[in-house]
């Protein structure tokens, strides 16, 4: 079983950030999820993500209203980890497409190999008027465009041929340029003309995560290779992808035999990981280190603790192939 | 009263400057050379590093350029992964106002900001051509004489975003349950480019907010630096330009209510040091050397030229055609608006000694700032900036990422034994080491 955990403020309990062992300040100073992380990292969990939205929290004063970008929060954490995978949400409604997948190559770039993004969309009105001049689209046109921006996103990041920085001094030539390619891109609603400004990153691809979260969010799981299931859900069988399901952790509270049971049957149920979502981050992930993972590892569920390589690599993933590696510009 | 010198260091760009077939170059991409470079600058207590950005491969004649550096990871993820290796040391980022949105411009720099304590830099930039253009849903489609009124309307909106939040608003009471006030970073916003609101979700960073850079030269771009910048980052490095730009920016500060010292003025500067002056006299020369090649120098030519010189050989003489302006031999990089009169000064050196078109632009153009043994440049610098020709400089090194270790080892150090630099930093943020008002 691939073992993920969600990143989100204080944890997903909206009171979390009142207790004793939480220095509210550590929300804002990314100290809080770098600790998380790290203890995630400690006990073998392959990857995290980490909630985000465009617009910012609800204005509720009880709750946690603020929230780092989540892009740059996994960014100041990679250097401080070594084998985690790291999975920041990133909308694509109206963000440029261009800088998604420039950023999402240079996570890869500066983690070594262990980036990746939960693609997303806004269809709120509140996200569309933070931006202005622009009508909030239904689901189903956001998500249509979200597969556009993830298709591009990898064509840009094949754009550059894994050895095209030839630095050979006997030309002059720093890069051959056979090797770079135009993806001359158009969709509906944007085109890219391309080459990326970001060298292909380690991976290849980084790994594109989409959270099944509307009917409308399923069509663009078909091109994720980690999808995100709520807890309800049946497992749907025809998706080509690592089908993971998000459940709720509160094992401070509730101990964590109900967790082990739990993610049991979601792997006789052929569910390929448990995303958990930590209720507190500073209670549960404790826990969830020092008693689940080794209660999973025991029962032959998960792999050693101390594994390192790619991202991918630590999910099954193969290195993708360069679509455009051998053609002509 | 002796002025205090500001440092920061720019990471080696896409430019010639950037020597990478010598055997000491290190990758371009790699994290560890950032990391490197950030640790050698934090060493030697530098203000801040510095990151360019371009939103397109340069081209020419059609093809993508391929003599120079090509490719580099995005800033700010850069900079955000540089705070968790950095403690003091100010992380700046270039980034274009043309293709980002001052909603996601605000959060993402506030973020780093946040991340880093309070260390984050904006390079506001403005190019809006129709060339970078087509890698975004955007397009090319600003006008020129658009590029500040967008660029001038997203900071003053960025900078709204950045004040939302007044000192009491964030609460962080965790006995009664409350995280902060009701309508903390309520905004709205309307002007000729934008029409925003909402909420803005980071209440002010320990520096406040982050520090504004600006690099236009032109007469909007000096406006625009003057009302609204923190930094200049200029490239007028020489003494006698350096001067006369200061002037120029300084006196227009007065009439936005802004005292002289709130703005500080850093031209990017080339360094060579070795053990005597002779010595870096040569060692100067070899360098510039590796920065112009044969096939270099012709590009920097057709640069200037705005012509195709393909047919030229570099180490035969200088086109003899007239300049063209306006061009686009060269897509992607800052051409010249007068190439006339430059053309005309290449001429007269290339015949009073003899060079050929190679030597000659080795010579003309790409000549370092400062060279000399350690007491003769930290002297240079300090008379620069003693004499009001700069508040600091911004190093470019020709060498990633070692490329200021000599500077840092050997140069810092008399400066800080003049007393006209930091021994340690003072403060924890960027603007407070910078000596500015939050
Ligand atoms: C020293 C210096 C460095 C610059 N670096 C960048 C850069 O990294 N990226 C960029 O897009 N523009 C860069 N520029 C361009 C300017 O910031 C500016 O946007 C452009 O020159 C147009 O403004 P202007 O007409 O006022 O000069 C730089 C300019 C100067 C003087």
């Amino acid at each position: 079983m691939i073992v993920g955990l969600e990143i989100d403020g204080a944890g997903t309990d909206p009171a979390a950030w009142r207790g004793a062992e939480v220095d509210p300040r550590a929300i804002l100073t990314g100290e809080l999820a770098l600790r998380a992380v790290q203890r995630a990292e400690a006990a073998g969990i392959d990857f995290v993500t980490f909630v985000d939205a465009l617009e910012a929290p609800d204005d509720v004063p009880d709750r946690v209203s603020v929230r780092l970008d989540a892009l740059g929060l996994a960014a100041r954490i990679a250097p401080l980890t070594e084998r985690i995978g790291l999975l920041p949400t990133i909308t694509v409604t109206h963000t440029e497409p261009f800088h998604v997948q420039a950023s999402v190559a240079t996570l890869d770039h500066v983690s070594g190999g262990r980036g990746g993004w939960v693609a997303d969309v806004s269809s709120s009105a509140a996200a569309a008027a933070v931006i202005g001049r622009r009508e909030p689209a239904p689901a189903a046109d956001t998500w249509r465009e979200a597969r556009y921006v993830v298709d591009v996103s990898r064509r840009l990041w094949d754009s550059w041929e894994d050895d095209a920085i030839i630095r050979d001094a006997s030309t002059g030539r720093y890069v051959d340029r056979e090797r770079l390619h135009y993806v001359t891109f158009t969709s509906p609603t944007f085109s890219i003309k391309g080459p990326s400004i970001v060298p292909r990153p380690p991976q290849g691809h980084p790994v594109t995560a989409v959270r099944v979260n509307t009917p409308e969010a399923l069509e663009a799981a078909a091109d994720a290779e980690l999808v995100l299931l709520p807890d309800s859900s049946d497992l749907p069988t025809q998706l080509n992808a690592l089908v993971l399901v998000s459940v709720d952790a509160r094992p401070h509270l509730d101990g964590v035999d109900r967790l082990v049971e739990r993610i049991e049957g979601l792997a006789a149920a052929g569910a390929d990981g448990v995303h958990l979502r930590p209720a507190s981050l500073e209670l549960d992930v404790p826990v969830i280190a020092d008693e689940l993972l080794p209660r999973l590892r025991e029962r032959g569920l998960v792999g050693a603790a101390d594994r390192g390589g790619s991202l991918r690599g630590r999910l099954g993933l193969g290195r993708p192939a360069n679509r455009y590696a051998g053609s002509e510009r | 009263m002796t002025k205090q010198i500001h440092l920061a260091a720019h990471f080696p760009g896409v430019n010639n400057t950037t020597v990478w077939s010598d055997p000491q170059a290190g990758s371009q991409i790699d994290f560890s050379s950032f990391r490197y470079l950030a640790e050698t600058a934090e060493r030697g207590t530098f203000d801040f590093f510095f990151l360019a950005e371009g939103l397109r491969l340069r081209e020419v004649k059609g093809k993508i350029h391929d003599l120079d550096v090509v490719g580099r990871p995005e800033s700010l993820t850069v900079l955000s992964a540089l705070a968790a290796v950095t403690t003091h040391l100010g992380l700046a980022a270039t980034v274009n106002s043309t293709f980002n949105e001052p909603y996601e411009l605000a959060k993402r720099l506030s973020t780093l900001d946040h991340l880093s304590g309070g260390r984050a830099a904006w390079n506001v930039v403005t190019s809006w051509d129709a060339f970078t253009g087509e890698n975004f849903r955007r397009g090319g489609y600003l006008d020129k004489a658009d590029r500040y009124v967008r660029a001038q309307e997203s900071l003053r909106i960025v900078r709204k975003l950045w004040n939302s939040w007044s000192e009491d608003q964030l609460v962080l009471d965790q006995a009664a349950g409350a995280f902060a006030r009701e309508g903390a970073g309520a905004f709205a916003d309307e002007g000729a480019h934008f029409d925003i609101r909402g909420r803005f979700g980071l209440p002010p960073s320990p520096q406040g907010r982050p520090v504004i850079i600006q690099a236009g030269d032109s007469e909007q771009g000096r406006e625009f630096a003057a009302s609204d910048a923190d930094v200049i980052f200029s490239r007028h490095g020489t003494f006698e330009a350096g001067k006369t730009f200061y002037k120029d920016v300084k006196s227009r500060l007065s009439k936005y209510g802004r005292s002289e010292d709130s703005l500080k003025i850093m031209p990017a500067v080339t360094v060579v040091v070795a053990d005597t002056d002779d010595e870096a006299i040569d060692k100067a020369a070899h360098i510039r050397e590796q920065q112009v090649s044969g096939p270099t120098a012709l590009v920097l030519a057709e640069l200037l030229w705005g012509r195709d010189l393909s047919a030229y050989d570099p180490d035969g003489p200088l086109p003899a055609e007239d300049p063209v302006v306006g061009s686009s031999v060269t897509q992607g990089r800052v051409g010249y608006n007068d190439p006339f009169p430059i053309v005309a000064e290449w001429r007269a050196q290339a015949e009073a000694h003899g060079w050929s078109l190679r030597q000659t632009v080795i010579n003309q153009q790409n000549r370092q700032t400062f060279i000399g043994s350690p007491a003769t440049v930290a002297e240079a610098i300090n008379h620069h900036v003693q004499e009001d020709a700069a508040d600091g400089f911004v190093l470019v090194p020709h060498l990633t990422p070692s490329g200021l270790d000599d500077f840092v080892d050997r140069v810092v150090p008399l400066l800080r034994e003049r007393g006209v630099f930091r021994d340690e930093y003072a403060g924890t943020t960027l603007r407070s080491n910078l000596g500015l008002q939050v």
